[in-house]
């Protein structure tokens, strides 16, 4: 089977400080990759490097059939995102399409479309609120539709449980279980305890790259993979506390 | 009554009233990008060293809008690259270019031979002088914004709101971003005869304040941005003709008391 991203041998420097060093991951249809690691480990350029955004210094990323149209769904950091900017929910729905060259090209398709989402994540009544008017849990919820509305054979989401509360995250990750049957699936997590019930896989940014073909994973071994994040249960509700971080 | 009908008999009074109204739509569509966008300081800095352009442009004798034009462009494009290539902070960027532009101005004019133009018409406007050539450059600006919005309405606002999203979908951000910068440089210039340089900043920013008030969706924001500033441009140039004070901050403070009521409008209700 071919991978549909095929990254080999990627470094990366922001500044002229090297954040990622050969790293390789290969995705393949219907994986279901959760990635962890310490802030500032290079999760979020990776993706941004998936997404085209960073030129790698060395190294390459190549892309399966599949993606030679580039539909990548992605759900950045929300903090990222200017609440008080002035656009609704239905037009940031909408704006997940605003390249696409498949089917979308109608603007009626485009609208059917994103009010399909919106019943499917059960915020039709927040269609036309301004986005700074949203909790935390309804604010993923319309950059999921933003991510979706473009029909992904990838998806890339970058902490989608935060500033959302438990009932929330765990929605969320059974969506996103459904979601896995029809496009692969790359999801960074500081919460590895809630994740490694939904992922298949597990990769550990720390400027290297680890991957665990398994979602079982223990302190030991993110340890010996220089990801030092610990996990912690009590109670039902899994956690995870990050240790300082030592290189 | 009867004067204000008196007073629409006059060429200079038409004139401005036509110039109020296309400043309104020009600074309505491009203010909302702009303040939306957080860049009210990018365009300070494009606003203020066009008057480098106009100093330049006496010192040549040439058309000082030319040069305001061609300084305002290059500005905007310059604090870009200082940002981007050059490692200077966004808001020291801005600064160089805002104090460079208007020290450039203040130098060209004192070498300038004879005839000392009448700088303050340009740092503050007047709206009452307006010549038939400057309508028609307005005019001509309203209908490229109108046009370039009308085609790009949902990929400018796309980018503003969440450019790397943008760029990842694969838009051609940076081209966008240049094409924006000009048209902001473009609508800063040309309407500076109505408020000035030192003014115009409020006439992109105030009518959206306003608006503001009573929506959070971008294309409400530009048609109420436009309403109010036609409102606040035509009542303040009433009061400055008939109060006889000058009518760039006569128009300004019109736009700031309208403001101010909706505000209280809003609260009380």
């Amino acid at each position: 089977m071919k991978p549909i991203v095929d990254i080999q041998n990627v470094s990366l420097a922001y500044d002229k400080e090297l954040v990622l060093e050969k790293v390789n991951l290969q995705v393949f249809n219907r994986d279901f990759i959760g990635m962890v690691g310490p802030n500032g480990g290079g999760k979020t350029t990776l993706l941004k490097a998936i997404l085209g955004l960073l030129k790698p210094l060395e190294g390459s990323i190549k892309f399966g059939e599949e993606l030679q149209h580039k539909s990548i769904g992605y759900l950045p950091q929300v903090k990222h995102i200017d609440k008080k900017f002035p656009i609704t929910v239905f037009d940031v729905i909408r704006s997940g399409s605003m390249m696409k060259k498949q089917s979308l090209r109608k603007s009626g398709d485009e609208i059917r479309k994103a009010e399909v989402l919106l019943e499917e994540m059960g915020i039709t009544a927040i269609k036309d609120k301004a986005i700074g008017e949203l909790s935390g849990g309804q604010m993923q919820r319309v950059f999921l539709c933003r991510a979706l509305i473009s029909d992904p054979s990838l998806l890339i989401l970058d902490e989608p449980d935060t500033f959302v509360d438990n009932r929330f995250e765990g929605e969320l990750y059974e969506k996103l279980k459904q979601l896995n049957k029809q496009m692969a699936i790359i999801v960074v997590s500081h919460d590895i305890g809630t994740i490694s019930a939904y992922v298949k896989t597990i990769a550990c940014v720390n400027r290297h790259l680890h991957y665990h073909p398994s979602n079982k994973i223990s302190n030991e071994q993110l340890e010996a993979y220089n990801c030092p994040i610990q996990i912690i249960s009590h109670g039902k509700i899994p956690h995870t506390v990050l240790k300082s971080h030592t290189h | 009554m009867q004067e204000l009908i008196e007073l629409l008999s006059y060429d200079f009074f038409r004139k401005a009233l036509l110039a109020a109204v296309l400043a309104s739509i020009s600074c309505g569509i491009i203010g909302t990008y702009i303040v939306s966008r957080r860049i009210v300081f990018i365009s300070g800095g494009i606003t203020h060293s066009s008057f480098g352009g106009i100093g330049l442009a006496f010192f040549l004798g040439l058309n000082p809008l030319l040069g305001a034009v061609v300084f305002a462009i290059f500005s905007g494009l310059g604090i870009q690259y200082f940002v981007q290539k050059a490692d200077v902070r966004e808001d020291s960027s801005i600064a160089i270019w805002w104090s460079l532009g208007m020290a450039m101005g203040v130098i060209f004019i004192f070498l300038t031979p004879g005839y000392t133009p009448n700088l303050m018409s340009y740092l503050f406007g007047n709206i009452l002088t307006v010549t038939n050539t400057e309508l028609w450059m307005m005019l001509s600006l309203n209908v490229v914004v109108l046009l370039f919005f009308f085609f790009f309405y949902r990929i400018v606002l796309y980018i503003a709101f969440d450019e790397e999203f943008a760029k990842a979908s694969g838009v051609p951000v940076e081209l966008f971003n240049y094409l924006l910068i000009t048209l902001i440089a473009l609508t800063v210039v040309l309407n500076i005869r109505v408020v000035g340089i030192i003014l115009i900043l409020s006439m992109l920013t105030i009518p959206q304040a306003t608006a503001n008030i009573f929506t959070k969706d971008f294309k409400m924001l530009i048609v109420l941005s436009t309403v109010f500033a036609f409102i606040g441009t035509t009542s303040g140039l009433l009061i400055s003709y008939f109060a006889n004070i000058p009518s760039g901050a006569t128009i300004i403070f019109t736009l700031v008391i309208i403001f101010a009521g909706m505000r209280l409008i809003n609260y009380l209700r």
